[in-house]
């Protein structure tokens, strides 16, 4: 069955589909109504489930810790500085390996104060042991959240499905709505191999001493590498299902490409414009997009963009002091591997700020020019910069 | 009521708790009153770094730790949950600390009573932050000396008085709130058993000595804190849907200095400073009806 939904209600479906059974969440724009329309579907009856309106995401996270140990499917989302007051408790969801699935409805990050789209949010948790996908449009949304919780729930692994806000969130689209049995078919009910159960007592986030916490660690990161392969296994699935597959990486029009522009997001499908004019005139430009941001798809990406000449990583996010994120792990997967490409980082789209075709472009231009001259003279740059106002000469 | 602890240890002995712990009596005791039907989500402090150095552990019941500031609303998940699944007979019981209850944790605290989920908290104040090395709390006494309210030149101890947590609970309109202390164990376990038993958010803050922090003797612990009652510095009551009920009223009350005298943190204490707590404590025991 098609609906036109924008990319919350997308979210808000695939979770009544998953037939959450406590959801725990906070408003904040642009994600409230995702919150909304579970309220909703909870209030008509046609989701059974526990709302916990909670005091702040601090709190609605925690609440899932607690219903997620005792052995329920849980839900939560939110956007910007609501995943930053988050941020503790996040750390401490993977830690304990709890399957918890969020939405994070991507904006940027106070100060100044923004309600407008970026990456910045998600970007500044990367580190905290979630999974995280980043999607495209409102079909992606809805496939991928569902997809998330398989994942989620056969690795013991949190899942952050994250997308654009507006962009996205408040952008209707028609869309392929699945079956309920066909949902039920593909996500078996939800089962903690070892709750908080009065018939089998456990202890959960314990003190962890220097003899153990290292292992703690390294079996997390174990399973964030695996989540790789069961994203794909997942994903082949959901195909097999549903119809529609996704993958870690998506690679357009960029096999024999000189020029790859990578990109993660909504701006994906800008960019993939961009790539077809050029490819009218004939010029090898592709494009790579990353959905898995987190486990990083190294292997993947240095499959799609070894061959290029030069990469331009196009990206709404900065590591503050360094350069944007996905470069940054872009670079990196190249440090033992030849030939590698020279790459390019631009940070643009910040705070909902529109990329251009034309920024775009000039962002293919400077990644040519350092395909041509073998030669990199900056690697980041800003696209968009209203030079005047931060004071440089044009 | 009658008060059948049960003699099962549900906190099991080999912790790593100090000689002489109110706080861990305090854990025992409320087992005790609990039974084995509960799950047990527990802050960041004291009692839950003692109780749980992996691999080992002495909780005999489900138990959960996610952070300092969130029991409450980790607590409010288990209960969703245990809704979900139709589990009625077992417990969500919240267990914090007073820097977990009073000061970082008071939001999630407010939020889980006002939206009524049915859950026990059960805070237990040994008056300051004992796990990082005794600093102050919004709960640690008036003039009392901890590590962030040292005994300088200029500043001599704590300068504001203690919190009121219960009676912050009882303004949320909670059918069940009441004090106790580890010196009463029968009175503690009476209203753990209730508040257990009642439907709703309920809430109980006990008095627990901690023989590092307030500068006792490992053996004193029961007589400090039998004495804070004594003196009416610690008053025993509940308030069972809003109707205020003094559960134990000193037959005599004792001068608040035998209280003070046994503790190092009161040692810098002048006689006007006595007078002044004496007549805060005098105070008090007018609002309770304690002579
Ligand atoms: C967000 C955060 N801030 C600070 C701490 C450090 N910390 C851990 S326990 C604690 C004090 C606990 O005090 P209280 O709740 O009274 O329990 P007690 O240790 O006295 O039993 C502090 C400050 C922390 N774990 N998390
Ligand atoms: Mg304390």
């Amino acid at each position: 069955m098609k609906q036109v939904l924008d990319g919350n209600e997308a979210a808000a479906t695939a979770a009544k589909l998953a037939r959450v059974k406590v959801v725990s969440a906070y408003p904040i724009t642009p994600q409230t109504t995702i919150v909304e329309k579970l309220a909703e579907f909870i209030a008509n009856g046609e989701l059974d489930a526990e709302y916990i309106k909670v005091e702040s995401e601090h709190s609605a996270l925690s609440a899932c810790i607690g219903a997620a140990a005792t052995d329920v499917r849980t839900f939560t989302a939110t956007s910007s500085q609501g995943l930053m007051l988050m941020s503790e408790i996040l750390f401490v969801a993977s830690g304990l390996r709890l399957p918890i699935v969020m939405t994070n409805v991507n904006r940027s990050l106070s100060a100044p104060l923004s309600i407008w789209c970026d990456q910045q949010d998600s970007m500044a948790v990367r580190d905290s042991g979630w999974v995280q996908l980043y999607c495209e449009n409102n079909q992606e949304i809805l496939d991928t959240t569902l997809q998330a919780f398989r994942v989620a729930e056969e690795l013991l692994l949190p899942v952050m499905v994250c997308f654009d806000g507006y962009i996205l969130s408040h952008t209707a689209e028609p869309i392929e709505i699945p079956e309920q049995a066909e949902v039920d078919k593909f996500l078996p009910v939800y089962k903690f191999p070892n709750p908080l159960d009065p018939e089998k007592p456990v202890t959960m986030g314990p003190l962890g001493v220097p003899e153990y916490y290292e292992e703690f660690r390294y079996m997390l990161q174990e399973a964030m590498h695996a989540s790789k392969e069961k994203l794909v296994e997942v994903d082949k699935e959901f195909k097999k299902r549903f119809g529609r597959y996704y993958g870690l990486i998506e690679r357009y029009r960029s096999d024999d490409a000189d020029v790859i522009l990578l990109t993660m997001g909504s701006l994906s499908s800008s960019a993939k414009e961009v790539v077809d004019t050029y490819r009218k005139r004939g010029e090898k430009v592709g494009l790579v997009k990353v959905r898995s941001f987190r486990p990083f798809p190294v292997k993947e990406l240095i499959g799609a963009l070894g061959q290029a000449k030069a990469v331009a990583v196009l990206e709404k996010d900065i590591s503050l002091g360094s350069a944007g994120g996905l470069f940054l792990d872009a670079a990196a997967s190249f440090i033992n591997v030849k030939p590698a490409p020279l790459m390019l980082n631009f940070i643009c789209g910040l705070a909902g700020r529109d990329v251009s075709p034309l920024q775009i472009k000039e962002a293919v231009r400077a990644a040519a020019k350092a395909a041509e001259t073998g030669k990199v003279r900056r690697a980041v740059r800003w696209l968009g910069l209203r030079e005047k106002v931060v004071g440089l000469k044009v | 009521m009658k008060v059948e602890p049960i003699e099962e240890e549900l906190v099991a002995p080999g912790h790593r708790a100090c000689a002489g712990c109110g706080c861990i009596l305090a854990m025992r005791y409320a087992l005790k009153a609990l039974g084995k039907d509960v799950i047990v989500s527990m802050a960041t402090g004291c009692m839950e770094v003692v109780t749980t150095p992996y691999p080992e552990t002495a909780w005999r019941v489900p138990w959960i730790h996610v952070a300092f500031e969130n029991t409450a609303a980790v607590a409010s998940g288990i209960e969703a949950a245990l809704k979900v699944l139709g589990k009625k007979h077992v417990k969500s019981v919240a267990i914090a600390g007073d820097g977990g209850t009073a000061d970082i944790g008071l939001q999630a605290l407010s939020g889980a009573i006002e939206r009524g989920h049915n859950f026990l908290y059960i805070c237990y104040d040994n008056e300051a932050y004992m796990n990082t090395g005794i600093q102050r709390s919004g709960a640690t006494p008036y003039k009392a000396w901890t590590t962030t309210t040292p005994i300088g030149k200029v500043k001599r101890g704590e300068d504001r008085p203690k919190k009121d947590l219960p009676a912050i609970v009882a303004a949320h309109g909670a059918p069940y709130i009441a004090t106790a202390s580890v010196a009463y164990p029968l009175d503690f376990i009476k209203k753990v058993k209730k508040a257990a038993a009642i439907e709703g958010p309920t809430y109980i803050h006990v008095h627990t000595p901690c023989t590092p922090g307030w500068r006792i003797d490992e053996s004193k612990t029961i007589e400090v804190a039998r004495l804070a009652v004594l003196t009416g510095s610690w008053v025993l009551y509940e308030i069972e849907q809003g109707k205020l009920n003094v559960t134990f009223k000193p037959p005599k009350r004792r001068p608040v200095v035998e209280y003070l005298k046994l503790q190092g943190r009161f040692r810098h204490l002048t006689d006007e400073d006595i007078s002044e707590i004496q007549r805060a404590v005098d105070e008090q025991c007018k609002r309770f009806g304690i002579g």
